[in-house]
């Protein structure tokens, strides 16, 4: 329940008497105001500053330090009054919370401090409102960023016991890390750009022999090129074997797109090797010569700046897509024009629409050759019209793209953003867990037999049947965490219940119900059902009140009412497991209850017995047991199957 | 719900305008140039954009404590202390029935409060004109919870009236009652099942109507839930709320 909203409770309560006319069982107790006391405002001294609040105000979220009777360990008798040795400022933005109902993270708190306030109040930060949850996320990743990457740096010299191969592949990968693995990342470094520098040198005509024109250097040193280009096949042969080696996952760096270019860069040299120097297959060497340049591509392992370009591009894809398509269409469209137009000049060199392409892509991307020029005027006009709207097309798209990469570059990948949205998951989870507790709290409390009638009329009974071991404490236990506006909205919802003749259960419970109905085929009558009117009280009474206890629990509860009639005995566990923190859910009173929880992980067993023999549940798990009294209500129970135990597997 | 302090602003200086030159609001908002453009952008969002304005403009001040006092059953402190609640939840001083929604479906999270929420919004709103002031608000209540049977009895007859023509139909009942089932949504044991509300409805009407016409009149009504124990003894349960 939201905070301002518990205001309106009483409202929530006297508009229930609208369904008095209409049900037709009688309600239950409304819970007392036993201690009620005048509304009072309480002073909150935080390291001098004095903040005051109602003390209704902070019984508002009991799971959390103000909330409950742990802030009477920082109660000052002398001054009567709460003293905290905290940080004021960020106790403002705490005292809001329950003010509101939203907590707000200032922006220039340190978050790491905020976080310790809010831990020392009991607040989890989940619940941090829409509006600074973003902010507050993102300094908490840069924050667990930073300490992370200072851990590293510490990190390196230790892990003695890696193996040969691990250190090996760490060497690769980050060349910092020892001096063996830096001499290695120049070395080949320089073995690239020697390659490349080679291949380009190669065609660039050195001198002249006497007799012929200029060649190449390549084809005059033929064997000093030859030399070099094996010395660095050679190199690079042997690194991307020792990177095969040492990779953990041979497999999935075969697959990766650095050792694909490594392959891609020797392969044409074994090729070459292998095919002799035939006149017919020397073109087709030739054109894989063109593959050694692929070696450039290699330096990527060495800038990290080269690996987010290459990225972006792929990141950029429909955005890349959209641009080539629309310069496609706008190509197609003006060479025809263009086309038709220059149809009738003599000596034009727009000879067919594919011949108009080269002219249109020259224009459009405002380089204008000039080898291709339009001669008649209806050409000119439409050419002048293709350059214009070039700029445009290409203008659109390329802000796109460089924002993108821009981004990239910032935010440093995006396996960042993922761990980032799975923690997203995890908070609205958390969220959605917290919420819907109000409504499981409402479960709880019945199946932990919270209902305040039960203490007024059944009391002999129960205490009686209660077995001297812990019992009294659970009962103080359980008194202590409701606070008496949870006990006023369970007992708002029990009138619900009883108006409708329904009762809410959880999920888990509702589909077994529903496929057990789905299983009758007949509803029959209950047997004898002797109802008591009388006090209110007893509609409750009827129900055999017993405590969740552990699987194992050696005392169980044999319920010898007086009354015969048809149970059916819900054994939960609580699918609730409690939460991690102590006081983590701020509207679930999971603490007390999930700890009284099944141990096993939620299962759920039916049993269908009839009282008065007694249950057969010495066996398993400890039956919770709700009644329909009210003979009007369609009975579920197959009568046949009285005494049958579904015991799922536990 | 807190409007921005512009706003507020704004339409304070408006009000001041407006007084200061004498025209009607409607004149002056037709002036508004901000408004033409707005209603020429978007011809379909004239109704929206006045409704938002007006509603901006609302800020109503509930009368004197000591008026109140008078008028209602309730105690100075007790008022204050529904006046606060009411406040924080609605700052402008009126709940309007969305509001009035969500604020009753949060009591009732696993099913859908709306439709008796709606019901609850018409019997609270005595005057009709679409919004809950506090003074409603705690009429309401004084009957609720301070008034006598008889008229808590009214109040519940008001309610189940959903045309407010002195009699209830089996239809008006199935609706009120269907709402109070969705209240309790789809996870309840026993199924819910689709004629589990017109039982419902049958067994009312057995119980209530005496002359067997089909609807249930004020008398019959009243005549019927005060010689019904239950009833009555369920009317006096929530004596203590405040």
């Amino acid at each position: 329940m939201a905070a301002g909203v518990a205001a309106w409770l009483p409202f929530a309560r006297a508009a229930a008497i609208g369904w008095m006319p209409v049900a037709n069982l009688p309600m239950p107790v409304a819970p007392s105001n036993k201690n009620k006391r005048q509304d009072e405002l309480i002073i909150l001294n935080v390291s001098g500053r004095r903040f005051q609040t109602w003390r209704n105000t902070l019984d508002r979220y009991p799971d959390t330090l103000l909330g409950s009777s742990e802030k009477e360990f920082f109660f000052n008798e002398e001054t009567r009054e709460y003293f905290f040795d905290r940080d004021p400022d960020v106790f403002r933005s705490i005292l809001n919370f329950y003010r509101t109902g939203k907590l707000h993270y200032p922006r220039y708190e340190c978050i790491s401090a905020y976080d310790e306030e809010l831990a020392f109040f009991g607040i989890i930060p989940e619940i941090i409102s829409d509006c600074c949850y973003e902010e507050y996320k993102d300094r908490k990743r840069e924050n667990t960023e930073r300490l992370m990457d200072d851990l590293e740096d510490n990190k390196d010299s230790k892990l003695p016991n890696m193996t040969f191969r691990e250190t090996m592949w760490r060497a690769f990968e980050n060349p910092h890390t020892s001096t063996m693995a830096l001499v290695f990342y120049y070395v080949t470094g320089f073995f690239i750009a020697l390659s490349v520098i080679t291949n380009v040198v190669e065609t660039v005509p050195c001198g002249y022999m006497p007799n012929q024109r200029d060649v190449p250097c390549g084809e005059r040193y033929t064997e000093a090129f030859f030399c070099m280009d094996t010395a660095c096949v050679m190199i690079f042969t042997v690194e991307y074997l020792m990177r095969l080696f040492a990779a953990p996952s041979r497999y999935r760096f075969m697959r990766s797109v650095m050792s694909i270019i490594d392959v891609v860069a020797i392969l044409p040299y074994y090729i070459g090797l292998v095919m002799t120097n035939n006149e017919d297959v020397s073109g087709a060497f030739v054109t894989l010569r063109v593959f050694r340049v692929f070696r450039i591509f290699k330096f990527s392992r060495h800038s990290q700046g080269l690996r987010i370009l290459g990225y972006t591009l792929k990141s950029c894809a429909s955005e890349l897509g959209f641009l080539l398509f629309s310069l496609t269409m706008a190509i197609i469209i003006f060479a025809t024009v263009m086309f038709y137009a220059e149809k009738g000049s003599s000596s034009s060199k727009f000879t067919s629409i594919p011949a108009s392409f080269w002219y249109t892509i020259v224009t459009m991307t405002t380089l204008g050759y000039g080898d291709m020029v339009p001669k008649t005027i209806a050409g000119k006009i439409f050419g002048s019209i293709c350059s214009l709207s070039g700029v445009l097309v290409i203008a659109l798209p390329v802000p796109v793209i460089v924002s993108n990469f821009s981004r990239i570059y910032h935010q440093n990948q995006r396996a960042d953003k993922r761990k980032a949205q799975k923690v997203q998951k995890a908070r609205l989870a958390r969220m959605r867990i917290s919420k819907s507790g109000s409504s499981t709290a409402f479960l709880h409390s019945k199946r932990n037999g919270l209902n305040q009638s039960l203490e007024l009329t059944q009391l002999p009974y129960y205490k009686m049947k209660l077995s001297p071991q812990g019992s009294l404490e659970e009962d103080q236990q359980l008194k202590k965490t409701t606070s008496l506006l949870e006990s006023q909205h369970h007992h708002l919802l029990h009138c619900l219940e009883k108006t409708t003749n329904h009762e809410f259960v959880d999920e888990r419970l509702y589909e077994q119900g529903y496929l057990q109905t789905a299983l009758q085929n007949f509803p029959s009558q209950s047997p004898s059902l002797s109802s008591e009117e009388g006090i209110t009280g007893t509609c409750c009474s009827r129900r055999p009140k017993k405590n969740i206890q552990p699987l194992n629990a050696t005392h169980t509860h044999s319920h010898t009412h007086n009354l015969q009639e048809l149970s059916a005995l819900h054994i939960q566990c609580g699918e609730q497991q409690p939460l991690n923190t102590s006081r983590s859910s701020l509207n679930l009173m999971s603490d007390e209850s999930g700890s009284l929880n099944c141990k096993s992980s939620g299962l759920v067993t039916t049993a269908i017995i009839s009282i008065p023999t007694p249950p057969s549940n010495n066996s398993r798990a400890s039956p919770d047991a709700p009644s329909p009294p009210n003979p009007e209500a369609p009975p579920l129970l197959n009568p046949s199957s009285t005494d049958v135990v579904k015991i799922s597997a536990l | 719900m807190s409007s921005p302090v512009k706003r507020t602003q704004w339409d304070e200086e408006l009000t001041q305008f407006r007084q200061d030159h004498g025209l009607s609001k409607k004149v002056l908002l037709n002036c508004c140039l901000v408004r033409r453009i707005i209603s020429w952008a978007s011809p379909s969002k004239k109704d929206s954009i006045e409704d938002e304005l007006e509603l901006s403009a609302v800020r109503h001040r509930p009368e004197a404590l000591e008026q109140l006092e008078a008028q209602t059953r309730f105690s100075r402190k007790e008022l204050q202390i529904l006046y606060r609640g009411f406040k924080n939840e609605c700052p402008s001083g009126v709940v309007n029935e969305d509001t009035f929604k969500e604020i009753y479906a949060q009591f009732f999270p696993q099913g859908d409060a709306s439709t008796y929420a709606h019901f609850l919004f018409n019997a609270f709103d005595t005057d009709h004109n679409g919004s809950v002031s506090f003074e409603d608000f705690v009429m309401g209540l004084s009957i609720l919870l301070r008034g006598s049977v008889q008229e808590k009895l009214n109040w519940a007859f008001n309610l189940y009236d959903i045309n407010k023509d002195g009699y209830i139909t089996k239809e008006e009942m199935l609706d009120i009652i269907k709402s109070i089932y969705d209240m309790m949504g789809k996870c309840t044991y026993p199924i819910l099942k689709e004629e589990t509300p017109r039982q419902h409805v049958e067994i009312f009407f057995q119980k209530m109507d005496k002359n067997r016409d089909g609807v249930v009149t004020i008398d019959e009504f009243i005549d019927c839930c005060q010689n019904d124990e239950n009833i009555m003894r369920s009317m006096q349960l929530f004596e203590n709320v405040i």
